[in-house]
């Protein structure tokens, strides 16, 4: 490579100065979310609306810092509108902050933009009915820092996701960015890199939660010259979504975490391999490669330091199996996405055979952090055997639901309660409908009921109680919620996205499935129970990979919490939480019965019979356990009664 | 993971608490199966990668938890378990699960007495399956000459898939579809003739049920058998003879030469004759053809041409190769054109038709039978081929035990063989055999020491240099097509040092062969093979040259080895079959008679270069000029010259790079010319 175009390039300090440059010449930042569900929400067109709006009015408006020519000058640009990746609070989205005023406006549509101009940035004042409302108190919150969503997370991973232009590489180094890929390159040793990695108690964030310093002290000391770094970005838990975040909202964090793990282990060659569903975060890491290269971050002797590494983006068809690493190996090298017995472990021969790291995206994510900031300021974070913070994708019975990041040992209480709002009812208000439990993990993962609300979050504590952190999807569940319903749609997901390669998934989930389909059907018994249980610690404890070694775990850990709610399935008959169609037979309460007819007129097989004003009475034999009369009693006359 | 270390130290392990040296075994399983220890496994072949899928090999390890033994590597020191309580119960289930999975149609499937999941089902003691049945109602795949597939018996174990790309190198069948869905397949769930299985059928032998199994022919056999204007003669190859007395629960490797010819006259062959001559045969022929090569530097090296999944293999993979494959037909055709030529001389045909059947170790000779070149004016050479194993079931349905038959002697004429011919049966007998011709004339006077035993052994891929007067013969055996790549890259690239190339497909030789009777017992092979090297000993001669009978019937039926009449009998041409089909489809067709083709090439290169536009201008074209009744437009498959793409043919001319224009013109002078 031509030496005169290196010292052409802007060094890390450089490229901070032109971005404080040309920030500082901007009165206004307009931070649009572009995450993928603020974009389906319409962020764009509500970006669109605010370059007409502030042209309409003569405004100097800015979309990229960086364009050629005109920002080169010193005059002062009135309106920066940039973007930013995910800011967790999707369901409120699309969400709009005003800098320096912080105000974070919700829900905005482009019909909003006229008002918004006019009042926060005309007339300096604040659009009150787009600020986020509190569900019980109805307080308004100005911006993050007042909202109990964003007060009580301690955002680091995510920190910059929800701040930065994505796009802006000079952004990410004005914050710090690449400065410990250059340390890693430059200053110290990969043992040390090794060494300080592992001083900071990492653990992967996949899922495993195995020790990040020593893997990759394993895959370092491995002999060979051509090695591989793997960035796992296969996300495919139903609901999960904090890699897509992160990948869409902070690429270059990817990319600097990837170039320091190849400096640390000796690879020349690294791939994300990201799920082609994922098209954004598939974009921002490609513009964002193609801007690391440029500057000299990425490709042929990074930061001047001799070491080169190059990096590609494997597209994946989007079967969950490959997120397993082996499989994911296979996909890579073009075969069917199917798991390898290990040993032989991927850091001893992993792809095409050579030594290879793999990694999932938050921890690749975590590492420009332990270097920048030191292994201590990680390690202040989250518990002694789980340092630092983790990303979960909140979702449920709460008001709140989005992506968030607490400290490990933070609490199932502080999460649902503080962050979350609260636990709602089906149709999602915050009323007094009890906890009943949390999904952790998504299909790999178990439940936590009311025992464990003050149970601290972390690797150890969730393992002993039959849970794991799996890759973070938290799904709080009220008392609405039947339990073997639950365990039967991770268990459909399961059976789908097994791979099919070893018996005891393969047809393990499948027959669980089966099983548990009888049990909501009302054909249960108690051998079904016992069936179902030997079945399911057999492919827990014999399976060939991740997959189905914890494919069982929501139905373990739901018998091992709702044995009785499992019974009353298969004794009684009867669906406690009301939802199994044919384990509710509706009871008609004598008392409440006002005689008025609708679930009479509404029954679809003519199972009612009263006459007007008199006590109504349901024939059990015609009954087809539909559940409209209970819906349409205006008196709560109708309930769910155990079968006769 | 696992070093053998030269320490004198002897480094051991725990197997339910025995000691046992750790002597440089792939996995804790090898170690418990020489231990005695039969672990049951679906999916383990100590020939294929391991898989690790069945889950039936688990163990517990202490430290460790269980674990599959397939998949851990023996540590000194290390103590496992083979049976507690939780091993025999995740086994049990395992096998409960494959049950409830299967169609459990047991007394009419093939593999009934054979099959592993059947065996395993009793052997865990299993009564009852507690699992819902799942109904499986796939059609059976008939279409293949060689095999038949019925995916309602697949235990998706993968045997097949592997054997079928680890050892043969084809790939004729993967995994397809997720989960519960999966499935062993073809190709987009192709018929399994329609692919580029070879027919070697090693995915059969693999099978440890009933979803692949060799196509049986036995039912024509009877019908022809039990047709009184038919006169049915039979041919057993080499490998039959050390074969059949398996499937009566002899020892593999028991000679069954005389009880066989017995048995075969027993249930109503006229004839029974040996293979084997017609092996001296090829011996002879291809003999003379590698001198003549040799001698007159032409193509070499030289590649057998006995097997008819190599052979297949060859016209499929490497039709540039094929100069290089002898000419000779295999032994079963040379037997078959040589009865037609013969038997009609020398016996009363009582104006019956003859009807040669072979028997056979071999799944691929079904194929190769039915081949139109092997069919002359409707009569085919030879009309059925069974295998060893559906012989011994024929047996076994007349209530005959092999055991219990006197010896006969086959029929005269054409029968007679030397202990080259019956090496036939195992890898690198065609190069021994060959040798004790070819050295013999080399050198000019007669050879003493006929064992060549630098070309027998195990390996897929052997060599061996064999010097006469300072003359160096370069020779390279082959077992496994899979074994072949090296060989044929070696030619490629030009580097490719040897004179005689033999290969033969099954791991082992024809003596390891689909058709034999199936065995679990993996020592099988070896005890074959020694037999087919003892009956080599015990016969009179060894060289095929030395063959009495066959040089009579030289002397009387041809006019020499390598002969005009030989060339015309034993000798035959390959097909080029880089193409499976050529399904051009059919877009536009002329109604007058004498329309003018059309093609234009739509595989990827030309499609790339814009043919689908080039032709929907073309037909566009045509329709606007009326003639639609004098045309017929093809999109064709690949016209392989894909460097000057696009492609199109217009009647006689092909026109490469072509654009609209160029087509138009050569279809308005065609079409002008015609008029004329």
């Amino acid at each position: 490579m031509n030496t005169s175009v290196m010292t052409d390039r802007p060094g890390l300090k450089e490229a901070s100065d032109i971005f404080q440059q040309r920030i500082s010449r901007v009165e206004h930042r307009i931070v649009i979310c572009a995450g993928t569900g603020c974009v389906a929400g319409g962020a764009l067109a509500v970006r669109d609306a605010f370059v007409r709006e502030l042209t309409a009015l003569g405004l100097e408006v800015a979309t990229n810092l960086h364009a050629d020519g005109a920002l080169d000058s010193d005059k002062p640009i009135s309106v920066y509108l940039s973007k930013s990746g995910c800011q967790g609070f999707c369901q409120m989205g699309p969400l709009v902050t005003l800098e320096p005023e912080g105000i974070l406006y919700t829900r905005v549509t482009p019909e909003d933009v006229p008002e918004i101009v006019d009042v926060s940035l005309v007339k300096k004042s604040v659009v009150e009915r787009l600020l986020y409302r509190h569900p019980q108190t109805g307080e308004q919150c100005k911006g993050k820092d007042t909202i109990p969503f964003y007060q009580r997370q301690e955002r680091r991973v995510l920190k910059e996701c929800g701040m930065l232009d994505p796009g802006d590489l000079y952004e990410y180094i004005n914050h710090g960015g690449y400065e410990a890929a250059r340390r890693a390159l430059c200053d110290i040793s990969d043992a040390d890199i090794c060494n300080e990695i592992l001083q900071s108690g990492l653990r992967g964030r996949g899922g495993g939660g195995f020790p990040t310093g020593r893997k990759w002290d394993l895959t370092r000391i491995q002999p060979g010259d051509q090695k591989y770094v793997i960035c796992n970005g296969d996300e495919g838990d139903p609901g999960a979504f904090m890699d897509r975040s992160v990948m869409e909202g902070n690429p270059h964090a990817v990319i600097e975490g990837m170039v320091i793990a190849a400096k640390a282990i000796g690879a020349q060659e690294g791939y994300i391999y990201v799920r082609m569903e994922y098209p954004l975060a598939i974009r921002r890491l490609q513009e964002a490669m193609d801007q690391a290269r440029e500057f000299g971050a990425l490709g042929e002797n990074i930061f001047n330091s001799g070491f080169s590494f190059e990096l590609h983006i494997m597209e994946g068809a989007g079967a969950f199996v490959c997120g397993e690493e082996t499989a994911l190996i296979a996909s890579i090298e073009g075969k069917r996405g199917m798991p390898m017995p290990k040993p032989p472990f991927p850091a001893q021969s992993g792809l095409w055979g050579k030594p290879t790291l793999i990694n999932n995206v938050e921890t690749l994510a975590s590492v420009p952090l332990i270097l920048r900031y030191g292994p201590e300021q990680f390690r202040a974070q989250g518990t002694e055997k789980s340092p630092g913070t983790k990303t979960f994708a909140l979702t449920g019975h709460v008001a709140n639901t989005g992506l968030i990041e607490v400290p490990f040992g933070a609490t199932l209480r502080e999460i649902v309660y503080e962050i979350g709002g609260g636990v709602t009812d089906n149709a999602g208000n915050v009323t007094d409908r009890p906890f009943k439990a949390v999904q952790i993990g998504g299909p790999s993962g178990g439940c936590l009921v009311a025992e464990h609300l003050d149970l601290p979050l972390d690797f150890d504590s969730l393992g002993s109680v039959g849970a794991m952190v799996g890759s973070g999807g938290l799904v709080v569940m009220n008392d609405q919620t039947c339990m073997i319903s639950v365990a039967r749609f991770f268990m459909q997901f399961a059976r789908n996205e097994s791979c099919g390669k070893c018996v005891l998934c393969r047809e393990g989930t499948r027959q669980m499935l089966a099983l548990l389909d009888d049990i909501i059907a009302g054909e249960g018994t108690l051998e079904t129970l016992e069936i179902l249980e030997q079945t399911a610690e057999a492919v827990k404890i014999g399976s060939l990979c991740g997959l189905g070694k914890t494919a069982p775990n929501p139905v373990l850990s739901t018998l091992r919490y709702f044995r009785k709610e499992y019974e009353a399935h298969v004794i009684d008959k009867h669906c406690p939480a009301g939802v199994c169609p044919a384990l509710c037979t509706p009871v008609i309460i004598d008392e409440l019965c006002t005689g008025c007819g609708l679930c009479k007129r509404k029954c679809p097989v003519e199972a009612i019979s009263g006459e007007r004003k008199e006590v109504h009475h349901i024939d059990q034999e015609k009954c087809i356990k539909c559940g409209v009369c209970l819906e349409s009693c205006r008196f709560d006359a109708i309930v769910q009664g155990a079968a006769q | 993971m696992n070093t053998n270390t030269t320490d004198t130290v002897k480094q051991t392990l725990f197997v339910d608490g025995r000691e046992l040296p750790i002597n440089g075994e792939r996995n804790v399983l090898e170690m418990a199966r020489k231990a005695g220890i039969d672990i049951p496994t679906f999916c383990y072949h100590s020939e294929l990668s391991v898989y690790g899928a069945c889950r039936l090999c688990l163990v517990e390890i202490e430290g460790r938890g269980i674990q599959a033994s397939c998949s851990v590597a023996p540590e000194p020191g290390m103590r496992l378990r083979t049976n507690t309580k939780k091993v025999r119960d995740i086994r049990k289930i395992s096998i409960e699960l494959l049950l409830a999975n299967h169609d459990m149609t047991c007394p009419t499937c093939s593999r009934s007495a054979t099959c592993r999941l059947r065996e395993l089902a009793e052997r865990m003691g299993i009564d009852k399956v507690r699992y819902k049945p799942i109904e499986r109602k796939a059609p059976l795949d008939h279409s293949s000459l060689a095999l038949v597939r019925d995916p309602n018996k697949c235990v998706l174990c993968g045997d097949c898939v592997r054997a079928c790309h680890e050892l043969q190198g084809v790939g004729a069948i993967d995994f397809a579809f997720r989960g519960a869905d999966s499935a062993v397949l073809p190709a987009f769930n192709q018929d399994l003739a329609e692919v580029e299985c070879v027919n070697c059928g090693l995915c059969a032998s693999v099978c440890p049920t009933g979803a692949l199994t060799p196509r049986p022919e036995m039912e024509e056999v009877w019908a022809d058998l039990d047709n009184p204007n038919k006169i049915v003669v039979a041919q057993m190859a080499p490998a039959v003879r050390v074969g059949l007395g398996e499937y009566f629960g002899m020892e593999p490797g028991s000679i069954t030469t005389g009880q066989a010819v017995a048995a075969l006259k027993a249930i109503g062959f006229d004839k029974v004759y040996d293979t084997s001559f017609a092996a001296d045969m090829t011996v002879l022929e291809e003999g003379e053809e590698f001198l003549d090569r040799f001698k007159n530097q032409g193509v070499l090296p030289l590649f057998t041409s006995c097997c008819p999944a190599w052979v297949k293999y060859a016209e499929q993979y490497h039709h540039e190769l094929l100069p290089h494959l002898s000419s000779c037909k295999s032994p079963q055709q040379m037997f078959g054109a040589v009865a037609r030529k013969v038997l009609p001389k020398v016996m009363d045909m009582k104006g019956k038709e003859l009807v040669v059947v072979s028997v056979m170790p071999c799944t691929a000779k079904k194929y190769e039978a039915k081949q139109e070149k092997f069919i002359h004016d409707g009569v085919p050479e030879v009309n059925h081929v069974i295998t060893t194993a559906e012989l011994g079931l024929m047996l076994r349905q007349c209530g005959l035990q092999l055991a219990d038959l006197e010896p006969a002697a086959f029929d005269k004429h054409i029968s007679f063989k030397t202990g080259a011919g019956v090496l036939f049966g195992v890898t690198g007998g065609v190069t021994e055999a060959v040798l004790r011709y070819a050295v013999e004339q080399v050198q000019g006077k007669p050879l003493e020491d006929v064992d060549f035993r630098e070309v027998r052994g195990e390996k897929g891929l052997r060599e061996a240099t064999v010097t006469v007067d300072g003359i160096e013969l370069r020779l390279a055996i082959v077992n496994g097509l899979a074994q072949a790549a090296a060989v044929i890259e070696s030619i490629k690239n030009g580097t490719c040092a040897y004179h005689l190339v033999e290969v033969m497909a099954c791991p082992g030789g024809c003596v390891a062969g689909a058709g034999q009777p199936h065995t679990f017992n993996p020592a099988a092979r070896q005890m074959r093979t020694r037999a087919i090297y003892d009956n080599d000993k015990m016969l009179d001669y060894q060289k095929s040259q030395d063959n009495p009978e066959l040089i009579k019937c030289y002397a009387d039926h041809f006019d020499g080895v390598g002969g005009h009449t030989a060339h015309e009998t034993l000798h035959t041409e390959y097909t080029h079959r880089k193409r499976l089909h050529e399904i051009d489809i059919a877009l536009q067709e002329g109604e007058s008679k004498g329309t003018l083709p059309i093609q234009v090439c739509v595989g990827t290169n030309c499609f790339l270069n814009g043919s689908q536009d080039l032709l929907k201008k073309l037909m566009h074209h045509v329709d606007q000029q009326g003639l639609t009744d004098q045309v017929s437009i093809t999109a064709t498959f690949c016209m392989e010259n894909c460097g000057k793409s696009p492609n199109v043919r217009v009647g006689a001319t092909h026109l490469e790079a072509c654009t609209f224009e160029a087509a138009c013109r050569s279809l308005e002078e065609q079409l002008g010319s015609k008029a004329l």
